[in-house]
């Protein structure tokens, strides 16, 4: 499966849920496939999508609230696995697209290939952690996610085939902050999505 | 000196409710009464770059983030708050510990305490160093630096606060 096919099979689930991306490859994907106002594209700060896609769900339990990840941000930040694991947020889906390499950067390798993530998320304490590599399984599984207590975590094994012509974000990042700002609104105490 | 729990009502007062961070045993004492402050989390973090995250994550949705640490830390910081938190315009307020100032520290301390200042205002990260003469005005500046949406770094130094460790 290419990694855009699994976006292609993911995006069309998506409703209203805020989703945090991680630089490179799955900002640019994703945001080429279809933008939306609840998408926080993070262009910098690698690592980092974990741990504010953490804080937006602890922040807004009512919200289901799900990370695009990737394989070197995940290596990067392998201490925040064990945060998300530790606060246990039941809102929280954590996506992992595994592709084995540095992909925006010229598909140097990662070490996702000798590291089974989703066994690290799994040992963690993550309660649900799922492993896919063929496009007509990514649905169920995210379904599964989505509609169990998290926090969830799948990683979907990807082909390295990211078309470096696939352009970047076009939003400042003032106006990406504004708008997932304004897409997931203020709580309304007692809500429940 | 200046009494922990009547700072952490301070910041409580002004709104702020998200607490996260990496300890210092000079913020033993403030991350004491967060630990015992009822409806507002202190989550540990793992390192202070996660926390740069997990505050930012917190402010998008609503909350009033601090992040508590060490000056040990601004290194692992930087990439986050000069490609996260200044060019998004995500406000912070860090709560940071100046180990090694004036050199009096132990050896791993010295360095970072040299220079701390200056990679402040290198990355363009405003700050404040807070006394007990002057904390009511330096959280009213900070205050004011996050409702600019940026943020804003109080350097404690040792004795500032009461420790409890």
């Amino acid at each position: 499966m290419k990694g855009t096919e699994a976006f292609q099979e993911l995006i069309p689930l998506l409703k209203d849920q805020p989703v945090v991306h991680a630089n490179g490859y799955i900002c640019r994907e994703s945001f080429q496939l279809q933008d939306r106002e609840a998408n926080f594209y993070m262009i910098g700060s690698m690592g980092l999508a974990s741990s504010i896609g953490l804080g937006v769900a602890l922040c807004r339990p009512d919200k289901k609230v799900i990370i695009f990840d990737g394989d070197g941000n995940v290596l990067m930040s392998m201490g925040t696995l064990a945060m998300i694991a530790a606060t246990a947020p039941k809102n929280l889906v954590h996506i992992v697209f595994d592709n084995q390499v540095y992909e925006s950067t010229g598909s140097q390798r990662s070490l996702s290939g000798s590291v089974p993530l989703e066994e690290v998320a799994r040992s963690s304490g993550y309660p649900v952690a799922l492993k896919v590599s063929k496009k007509e399984e990514v649905k169920p599984a995210f379904e599964k996610l989505m509609n169990g207590d998290g926090p969830g975590f799948l990683l979907i094994k990807v082909d390295p085939v990211f078309d470096p012509k696939t352009g970047r974000v076009t939003h400042t990042p003032e106006e990406i902050k504004t708008r997932f700002m304004n897409a997931l609104g203020r709580r309304e105490e007692g809500s429940r999505n | 000196m200046l009494s922990s729990q009547n700072f952490v009502d301070q910041l409580t007062d002004k709104g702020f409710n998200f607490f996260t961070g990496v300890p210092c045993s000079l913020l033993s004492g403030l991350i004491s009464c967060l630990e015992k402050t009822p409806d507002v989390p202190y989550i540990p973090a793992v390192r202070e770059d996660a926390a740069v995250g997990l505050c930012a994550g917190a402010y998008m949705a609503g909350s009033l983030p601090v992040l508590l640490m060490q000056n040990s830390g601004l290194g692992y910081c930087l990439n986050a708050f000069t490609s996260l938190n200044l060019i998004y315009k995500i406000p912070t307020l860090v709560i940071m510990s100046w180990r090694g100032c004036g050199g009096n520290d132990a050896p791993e301390h010295i360095i970072m305490g040299k220079i701390n200042e200056d990679l402040l205002k290198a990355a363009g990260m405003d700050y404040a160093v807070i006394t007990p003469e002057n904390h009511r005005d330096v959280l009213e500046r900070a205050v004011r630096k996050i409702n600019e949406e940026l943020p804003f770094t109080l350097l404690v130094k040792k004795g500032i606060f009461d420790e409890r460790h």
